[in-house]
């Protein structure tokens, strides 16, 4: 019942509601309301790489409390977590791990990337065992900088990330 | 020798009686002593020093010597139990050879020493004879580069 | 690197080996691969280093100033803990000394950074316990001191405020009034922390007789700072050998005997009391005067070498610099003190029960990233 299209355009399979309103060529108001439920609900996955976590972990706190803003706590398996904060410098070590990461997660996902280092290498640019910036191996949509950011610039982030999201198509 | 470092001098003295020239005195100053030696006395050295009633190593470093082509090999060793000595830092070091970079370890007399030791080899290709893992410890698992704390190394983007 | 050395591998009997982390709620950036049979881990390796960020390296290449902000990143909770050594140091090497006022300032920045640490620290806690309402607590009571830092060293957590000489810029005036205003508010809270954590019997449950260290094996592996006190060891490097201008001050090293988690939990509470008593004292103390002694063109080193070692949040931190007069130090040697403590949590896990592993792992308060610089 739940799974028939048909009866309840919002209850069910999301490719089967977007089937739908292809058919019946309503995709303005579903794009609307598909964007909107995801960019409320973001897990962001748990994945500490560096100093840059304890401003996320801040950020999590009571005074800058992230989660009046849709970004829910990191403590999700990542098969159930859309988004990937990469809290700073990822090192030579971590790079396949996070690759790891990124390739797990479920479709569609998105990259913040939080930190100088995490953005450029940082204060790291001249190390031997620091990735020069995350964009070289997954695909970053917004990049936050800082050394390191202060909570209320992740915020930022996580605004212009739910921006993105809420003009993407489905 | 004055007055003022008595407890120092007194240690440093009675290592001096015990190994007599096998031992040299770098230097003993306000809560530091330092004490050098060949490769092989190194561990008698150390179970001299623990017997003064030194406890565990806090720090152990390498220092990389091109010119003389030896790495420096140094125990930072503190005492936290015996208040009379807590405020001094034991420092024992060896000089040994580029070309055969190997030493005894430390760790049957010092077990707190097994991890530092694991990085010195890491970062300078130095092997402790008798430590039972001497394997990567920070580097990556693919690291083929040389040790990189050797001067030899230069940083990328810095050459 | 296939499987990026992720598998999991079947040991034979019932001995199976975990993968703990690096991706993981409970690890951060670090893992643990334990060996479990049946309930109890039967091994612990520790696989750090995946925050290794070649900090020793680095720091040949910088000049002795440039060299502070980045010896300061691999402990931001802790900068001033981490960056106060190097520069006590390097101090030493190019033969300055700061004045009166600027060593008070640095003691009031080292007690705020080990109050902001250990409430870091024990916000985690609670989660690790599963009491989000200890990870509420501190992460907002830990806001406040962290203003009261900020209004001294500009940033939130990285400082870079002690420089050779002396510290960057003076303390603003009504410090004494907010810090005294903060402290009031905070002592009053600690009661609370007590009330609804540590006094609660689900608390005490997990973490009494849980990993327990022996003041024996505290000595013999190296281990080092709150969880060395724990053990009833009363050393501290504050009192042991007096750096900056704690001898001045009195204060009191808590200690505990019994060396479980639950002695390194009330051991780090009651050293923020510790940490706010010095503050205190050091308001009284401290006069108008310089806060700097500035230090005309490049510093250079004489050469020679010097070791510093400080009390930071997580115990010894220790610093070896040789210098050859040039710029650049020739090598700065950096012993942190979670790299000391992780020996111990090999030792303490093997042994313990599986489920008891969240409670041992954290009391220790090993931060990865201090302990691969
Ligand atoms: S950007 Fe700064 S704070 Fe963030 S991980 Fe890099 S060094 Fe640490």
């Amino acid at each position: 019942m739940v799974n028939d299209p048909t009866l309840n355009l919002l209850v069910g399979k999301i490719s089967d509601i977007l089937d739908t309103t292809i058919e019946k060529n309503v995709r303005e108001p579903i794009r609307f309301l598909v964007n909107w439920g995801r960019l409320y609900s973001l897990w962001p996955v748990h994945l500490e790489t560096a100093c840059c976590s304890i401003e996320f972990g801040a950020a999590s706190g009571p005074r800058h409390d992230i989660e009046r803003f849709g970004m829910l706590e990191a403590f999700g398996s990542l098969r159930q977590c859309d988004v990937l904060v990469v809290q700073g410098t990822v090192t030579r070590k971590m790079a396949p791990r996070m690759k790891w990461v990124y390739e797990q997660m479920p479709e569609p996902k998105w990259v913040i990337a939080m930190g100088a280092c995490a953005i450029s290498g940082g204060l790291y640019m001249d190390s031997y065992n620091v990735l020069q910036g995350v964009d070289k191996i997954v695909p970053v949509d917004v990049y936050i900088p800082g050394c390191p950011p202060r909570p209320e610039t992740l915020i930022q982030g996580i605004i212009e990330l739910q921006n993105k999201i809420r003009k993407s198509k489905v | 020798m004055s007055a003022k470092f008595a407890t120092e001098n007194q240690l440093a003295k009675s290592l001096k009686d015990q190994f007599k020239n096998k031992i040299k005195e770098e230097y003993v100053e306000s809560n530091r002593i330092k004490i050098s030696t060949s490769p092989e006395n190194l561990k008698n050295l150390a179970i001299a020093v623990k017997e003064l009633g030194f406890e565990q190593v806090m720090s152990q470093g390498g220092t990389d010597y091109p010119e003389n082509n030896v790495y420096r090999i140094e125990y930072h060793i503190i005492c936290v139990s015996k208040k009379k000595l807590r405020s001094i830092i034991f420092s024992i070091m060896t000089e040994i050879p580029k070309d055969k970079p190997e030493i005894e370890t430390l760790i049957d007399v010092f077990p707190s020493a097994e991890f530092h030791e694991q990085e010195t080899f890491e970062n300078f290709g130095i092997t402790f004879i008798g430590h039972p893992r001497m394997e990567r410890l920070l580097l990556p698992e693919d690291w083929n580069d040389i040790p990189p704390l050797r001067k030899d190394y230069i940083l990328p983007g810095r050459g | 690197m296939q499987n990026a050395g992720m598998n999991i591998e079947d040991k034979g009997g019932d001995k199976l080996v975990l993968h703990v982390g690096p991706q993981h709620p409970g690890s951060g950036h670090f893992r643990l691969i334990i060996t479990v049979d049946g309930d109890y881990i039967v091994g612990a390796k520790p696989d750090p280093g995946y925050v290794h960020r070649g900090a020793e390296k680095m720091a040949e290449y910088r000049d002795y100033i440039q060299n502070i902000p980045h010896l300061e990143r691999p402990v931001i909770i802790d900068a001033t803990g981490v960056t106060l050594p190097y520069v006590l140091a390097a101090e030493k090497i190019i033969d300055v000394e700061a004045p009166e006022r600027a060593q008070y300032i640095r003691m009031i920045m080292a007690e705020l950074n080990r109050v902001i640490s250990h409430l870091y620290w024990l916000g985690i806690y609670g989660i690790f316990l599963g009491h989000s309402t200890m990870f509420m607590w501190p992460m907002g009571d830990r806001e406040l001191f962290i203003d009261l830092a900020e209004s001294i060293g500009g940033t939130r957590v990285t400082f870079s405020y002690v420089v050779p000489g002396g510290v960057r810029n003076d303390m603003p005036t009504h410090f004494k009034e907010r810090a005294l205003k903060t402290f009031d508010y905070f002592e009053k809270r600690i009661e609370e922390y007590k009330k609804i954590f540590f006094n609660n019997p689900i608390m005490t449950a997990r973490t009494e007789s849980i990993g327990i260290m022996s003041q024996a094996d505290a000595i013999k592996l190296g281990i080092t700072g709150s969880n060395l006190r724990a053990a009833g060891i009363d050393s501290d490097t504050r009192k042991d050998e007096p750096y900056c201008l704690y001898d001045r001050v009195d204060f009191e090293i808590p200690t505990r005997k019994e060396g479980d988690s639950y002695a390194r939990c009330i051991v780090r509470l009651e050293e923020l009391q510790q940490s706010m008593n010095i503050i205190k004292q050091v308001l009284d103390l401290i006069e108008p005067g310089p806060i700097k002694q500035v230090i005309g063109g490049v510093m250079r080193g004489e050469p020679g070498e010097a070791f510093v070692r400080t009390e930071a949040a997580r115990g010894t931190m220790f610093y070896h610099i040789v210098s050859n007069g040039e710029k650049y130090p020739y090598r700065v040697k950096i012993s942190v003190p979670s790299f000391r403590n992780l020996i111990g949590m090999t030792h303490l896990l093997v042994g313990s029960k599986l489920a008891d592993m969240p409670a041992i792992y954290w009391s220790l308060d090993y931060w990865p990233v201090e302990a691969d610089r």
